[in-house]
């Protein structure tokens, strides 16, 4: 088992009783038998792979949304990979992106996603009920209403500088500021009870046994966390860094309702450059080639995450 | 331990964690009979509780804003508290037509998903063949794809193909995207269930379809209500797929209409914002409640998410 979670699945990689047994390949009958995968095949090779080989075909012409290119667009090569590493737009998206996927994915969801699991362990049950639940609702939420509620509580007149103004702290407009630091916050927010729940399945899986033997030989509560808990559960740990990677790197209505990419491009994470490219300066080709890249990016995560899978497949 | 809400009750459902809550539980008594461990449970509660004010602030806005008239973006008890924002949210435009679109979209995408997931779900579980390793490996690789990214080269096909502003279209794409996790979750619940039984309907010359349709399809119906509810709640919450292939107002769904009145009245109504998101968020609570009940939970969609 790679990981806790798929437990509730009903053990997928549980062996199963009775397998029918291989008997002579007839290719007939494997065609057959192979019929029902055709409509997911169909759909899978339409819809996702479909766009997947145009995106990469796109990114090498000049197609727009408007104008003669809109109608014949032509093959430029890697023009537009060249005008985009020439853009001083496209490495500061970068390295936005990267600044929100550490510190809000890597560092935010999966620190206080395991650090809230440790703390329900030990904590009193209403409160891990209540808190729990409180963490969850925000996960739940649809992503609009999330980042409405987000916005709201780091606009100007919002709930945060009503809180720092009765403290009698006074507050600045936290989304014009430090647009970065809102949505970084607003996406640990949103996203930490994903980790929570990966790491609560996790530790409870760790036998007590061993953490008791660990405090018998006189190993001190973080010892005990840091060198008996922690390796129990790395493989959750490198599984859900993974996963939190990806889906961060896909946020996009968070930061376009909160701050709109703004001020300027100072929140313009590669989601929003590849909209924006596209659809509000019509540039189609650009706007493709920084969507193959991210395909990339994802499509090298992908890699690295079956490989930490694949006992489940074979 | 099954009325617990969230992870609790999650826990519970799987047999397989049964034994651990246990251990964990003779665990908690273990240490609450040393002082220094119940400072560390009353430390852990305390830090929790803080954690839980912190994550609360930005929902309690959203409650007390949509009964406040007068609301602001800020925490505040309404003056005078009323359900008029909800009454004047509800009409036709402004919400009950995209909440008819949310539910078409959530509603056919989730039939076609769950429709194509058990069909493929079926040789993939029951069958060795040589094409199920390369299928699943695409599959998992399919969960893995960041579909925000794809949305440019989308709008590109959906333009050549003329399906923009198509709902049709956009249900097959939301379909897709779901396919992926969908078609996981299903082969592992259908793995779950025994294999016997069809062995017996085989022998008698049912064929796999009928099989599949009379045996197995009835003994994973708690599996497929999962995938089904699973599915229609991510496309429920979608945002961005709609916001990009749809363009008439009267084919939008809630999500993208609720971000058009923010545009419209976002400055000056901030109550009636609040009370459509909430109009809006309580079916996808509803069904998140609904699935832990099933069985999965929250447990099975972190689950579903991690393969």
């Amino acid at each position: 088992m790679t990981t806790t979670a798929p437990t509730a699945l009903g053990a997928p990689s549980a062996p199963r009783a009775g397998r029918p047994v291989q008997r002579k390949r007839r290719p007939g009958r494997t065609i057959l038998r192979s019929a029902p995968l055709l409509p997911a095949i169909v759909l899978l090779g339409v819809f996702l792979l479909g766009p997947v080989i145009s995106s990469l075909y796109g990114s090498l012409t000049d197609s727009s949304l408007s104008g003669a290119s809109a109608s014949n667009a032509e093959f430029v090569g890697l023009e537009n990979y060249t005008s985009l590493f020439a853009d001083p737009d496209f490495p500061k998206s970068v390295l936005l992106t990267l600044v929100f996927l550490v510190a809000s994915a890597l560092i935010g969801q999966n620190v206080l996603g395991l650090g809230l699991a440790v703390l329900m362990q030990s904590s009193h049950k209403p409160v891990r009920v209540i808190v729990s639940t409180i963490v969850v609702t925000a996960w739940v939420l649809p992503e609009i209403v999330a980042s409405f509620a987000a916005y709201a509580f780091f606009n100007d007149g919002g709930t945060l500088n009503t809180m720092l103004t009765g403290l009698g702290i006074p507050g600045v407009n936290w989304l014009y500021v430090f647009p970065m630091l809102c949505v970084i916050l607003a996406n640990i927010w949103r996203g930490t009870a994903f980790s929570m729940l990966v790491y609560t399945a996790a530790l409870n899986d760790v036998p007590p046994e061993i953490t008791e033997a660990a405090e018998v030989d006189g190993a001190r509560g973080w010892q005990r966390f840091t060198l008996v808990t922690v390796p129990m559960i790395r493989r959750s740990i490198s599984t859900n860094l993974m996963l939190t990677t990806l889906q961060t790197l896909s946020v996009f209505a968070l930061i376009f309702v909160m701050t709109g990419g703004g001020p300027g491009t100072d929140s313009t994470t590669l989601p929003l450059l590849a909209y924006q490219e596209a659809f509000r300066f019509g540039e189609l080709g650009f706007g493709t080639a920084i969507a193959t890249i991210l395909l990339l990016v994802g499509a090298v995560f992908g890699v690295l995450y079956i490989r930490a899978l694949k006992p489940e497949v074979d | 331990m099954a009325s617990n809400t969230t992870v609790d009750g999650a826990l519970a459902a799987a047999p397989t964690t049964t034994r651990s809550i246990t251990t964990a539980d003779a665990k908690r008594e273990f240490s609450i009979a040393a002082p220094r461990g119940r400072a560390m449970r009353w430390f852990s509660s305390i830090v929790l509780v803080v954690i839980g004010i912190v994550f609360l602030l930005p929902l309690v806005w959203l409650v007390l804003a949509s009964l406040d008239a007068s609301a602001s973006l800020s925490v505040k008890w309404p003056e005078a508290p009323s359900f008029d924002n909800f009454l004047t949210v509800l009409t036709p435009e402004t919400s009950l037509i995209p909440l008819t679109n949310s539910f078409i979209l959530s509603a056919g995408c989730a039939v076609v998903t769950v429709f194509a997931a058990i069909l493929a779900a079926y040789p993939l579980s029951r069958y060795s063949m040589r094409i199920n390793k390369p299928f699943l490996y695409g599959v998992l690789f399919g969960t893995c794809l960041p579909i925000t990214a794809m949305m440019v080269p989308v709008y590109a096909l959906f333009v050549a193909f003329n399906l923009i502003d198509n709902m049709t279209g956009t249900i097959l794409f939301l379909a897709a995207t779901s396919l992926p996790m969908a078609i996981w979750m299903m082969k592992n619940f259908m793995d779950s269930v025994p294999i016997s039984l069809e062995e017996a309907a085989w022998t008698d010359g049912a064929s796999a379809m009928r099989t599949l349709r009379a045996i197995v399809v009835p003994l994973m119906r708690p599996g497929i209500a999962v995938v089904f509810i699973f599915v229609f709640i991510q496309t429920w919450g979608n945002f961005f797929i709609p916001f990009v292939l749809l363009l008439s107002p009267e084919k939008l769904p809630a999500a993208v209409s609720i971000f058009s009145f923010f545009g419209q009245y976002g400055s000056v109504a901030y109550g009636q914002l609040a009370a459509f998101s909430l109009l809006y968020s309580v079916p996808v609570l509803a069904l998140y409640v609904l699935v832990t009940r099933l069985g999965g939970g929250s447990f099975a969609l972190a689950g579903a998410v991690k393969g």
